[in-house]
């Protein structure tokens, strides 16, 4: 690792004030993203500002038909929480289905969000890479490409985002709150990640000396009925090859009311399918028809490479899964 | 070193500066010379001479630096020893009683030959024992039924050791024996057993 210097905060305020005074400083929180891409020399901050003294960012609260993750809660202290078990327990599932133990030990909630894609050219600074050097070029396009994305991809850059918990979030209608020396805001999980476009090493709205907060989504029918499913190489401790975040609202005869849909692994940014509510209202998870239409908007405009097609008939058989799992979870509790 | 800011609860701005830090490592207060880049991992093994926990890939990909921090299971080597200096450390060397007795998993791990080279033996021993003490919190894992209400000690069974030791790798395949060790000491523990 490169030198670099130190500094521990003990309120939000100084460490705001230090990251516009340090504007390539970058924040501290788990270390599982940061301390790994700086030893791999991709990332050489000349500062890190450790914010895991900052008191009052770590909390989790439901109140009022909304969940509220601070942003320094730990991905294993918000999957075992009761109220996320209980009134979104697909969030809690995508926290559980991802890394491991003893990272989601260390991992927090706003590190989670800003991990970075496992694109192997990315990892190694030998190789060119937008992402990492912008100009350099991609490696990947003509190159090894098996776990990238279909969706969401620019002639720059067809990295995946690898995340797990920012797919329920979007498909939850998630809230990203934010502060920093234009002041507090709020952003929908939905419009937090950007697509790569020409400027691949801009993967956020995040601005410059601004810090995650706390993250909020609403509870309630969707919430309490939504579901995580994980499509890896291996059964555990990988990254998804294609995951679906599916949450509905079922009517005592088995009809949707409301349905969401997000997807990961295959594309750019956590992948929103607008189009579930309208395509699911008053259907069944087994009506042919209406899936079909669902799973052809959830792919619609993929781009496959050499060695990721695979992923688009996986997502399809997925999603079909997922609403087929959340049917019969359904159909359970109200037996 | 510069004096902190009264907001500001430590600081290095000097990023060659080497720091002086007190680890409490295994119930024992160490002075040790650190770097800001210095992980823990390294701090333990080339600094403190405790070789027990192992540097498999230095990247978080394979648990063979698993230690304890205040009874969680985290990587040393993405632990940065500065961020690690108001925690109780416990590593593999920590386990055993005073006297030489071993722990329960140290024992079950040597009787159920869980091992081949050892390397990641350590780390899965760490593990484990975090393990249990996740189960009996009633934490859930990946094998949780998310309908099934945990109350008091999360079942144990092959399926949910598999995954929730997941995170570390055995390049050896010692896989059935370490399952096997951690499910005796599982049982052995169960409250909820007459
Ligand atoms: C082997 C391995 C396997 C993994 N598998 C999975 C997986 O299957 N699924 C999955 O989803 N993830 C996986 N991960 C990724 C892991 O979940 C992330 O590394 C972790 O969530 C990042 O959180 P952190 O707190 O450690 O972030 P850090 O490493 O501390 O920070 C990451 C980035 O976010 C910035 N940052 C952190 N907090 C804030 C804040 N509050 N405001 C602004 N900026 C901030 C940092 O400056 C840094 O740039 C894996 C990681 C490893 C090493
Ligand atoms: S796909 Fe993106 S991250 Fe990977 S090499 Fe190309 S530019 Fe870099
Ligand atoms: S050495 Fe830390 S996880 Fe492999
Ligand atoms: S015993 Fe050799 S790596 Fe596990």
């Amino acid at each position: 690792m490169q030198p670099f210097s130190y500094v521990e905060p003990r309120s939000r305020a100084e460490a705001l004030r230090l990251a516009q005074a340090y504007p390539e400083a970058r924040f501290l929180a788990g270390g599982t993203t940061l301390v790994d891409l700086m030893k791999s020399g991709v990332v050489h901050p000349p500062m890190l500002i450790d914010v895991n003294r900052i008191g009052g960012l770590d909390e989790i609260e439901a109140a009022e038909g909304s969940l509220r993750l601070g942003a320094l809660a730990r991905m294993s202290d918000a999957a075992s929480h009761e109220a996320v078990r209980t009134q979104a327990p697909g969030l809690s599932e995508s926290l559980l289905f991802a890394a491991s133990g003893q990272l989601r030990n260390m991992a927090s909630l706003g590190g989670n969000l800003l991990q970075r894609t496992r694109c192997l050219y990315f990892r190694d600074r030998h190789f060119p890479c937008n992402k990492r050097a912008p100009g350099s070029g991609c490696g990947a396009i003509d190159g090894e490409n098996r776990a990238l994305a279909v969706l969401g991809t620019s002639a720059a850059c067809i990295a995946n985002y690898p995340g797990d918990f920012a797919i329920m979030l979007v498909a939850l209608d998630g809230t990203v709150y934010l502060d920093g020396p234009a002041g507090e805001r709020a952003v929908p999980a939905a419009t937090f990640h950007r697509l790569p476009a020409d400027t691949p090493h801009i993967e956020t709205v995040l601005a410059p000396g601004e810090m995650i907060t706390a993250i909020s989504l609403p509870l309630g029918a969707l919430s309490r009925q939504s579901r995580y499913l994980k499509v890896r190489d291996r059964s555990s401790y990988e990254y998804a090859s294609v995951s679906v975040a599916a949450a509905a609202d079922f009517a005592p005869d088995g009809t949707i009311r409301d349905a969401r849909l997000a997807l990961g692994g295959l594309a750019a940014k956590p992948w929103p399918v607008t189009e579930a509510a309208l395509l699911l209202a008053g259907r069944r998870p087994d009506d042919p028809v209406a899936m079909g239409r669902l799973m052809d908007a959830a792919v619609d405009g993929a781009r496959p490479r050499s060695g990721n097609a695979y992923k688009v008939p996986q997502a399809r058989s997925a999603i079909r899964r997922a609403f087929a799992t959340l049917a019969r979870r359904s159909a359970r509790s109200v037996a | 070193m510069v004096a902190p800011r009264p907001d500001t609860a430590f600081a290095v701005h000097d990023p060659l500066a080497a720091v002086t830090l007190r680890l409490t490592v295994n119930g024992a207060v160490t002075e040790v010379s650190v770097e800001p880049w210095t992980t823990l991992l390294d701090a333990l093994r080339e600094r403190i001479g405790l070789t027990g926990t192992k540097k498999g890939c230095d990247h978080g990909a394979c648990g063979a630096c698993t230690v304890l921090i205040d009874g969680r299971r985290v990587l040393s080597c993405l632990t940065l020893a500065l961020s690690a200096r108001d925690g109780a450390i416990t590593t593999i060397e920590g386990l055993a009683a005073p006297d030489g007795t071993l722990h329960p998993m140290q024992r079950a791990f040597a009787e159920h030959d869980a091992l081949q080279c050892g390397y990641c033996t350590p780390g899965q021993i760490m593990s484990a024992v975090a393990v249990l003490a996740e189960a009996d919190a009633g934490r859930p894992s990946a094998a949780t039924d998310p309908a099934h209400r945990v109350t008091g000690r999360a079942v144990l069974d092959e399926r949910e050791i598999r995954e929730r030791m997941s995170g570390n790798l055995c390049r050896c395949a010692a896989y059935q024996n370490i399952v096997a060790a951690v499910r005796e000491v599982a049982e052995a523990t169960d409250p909820s057993r007459p």
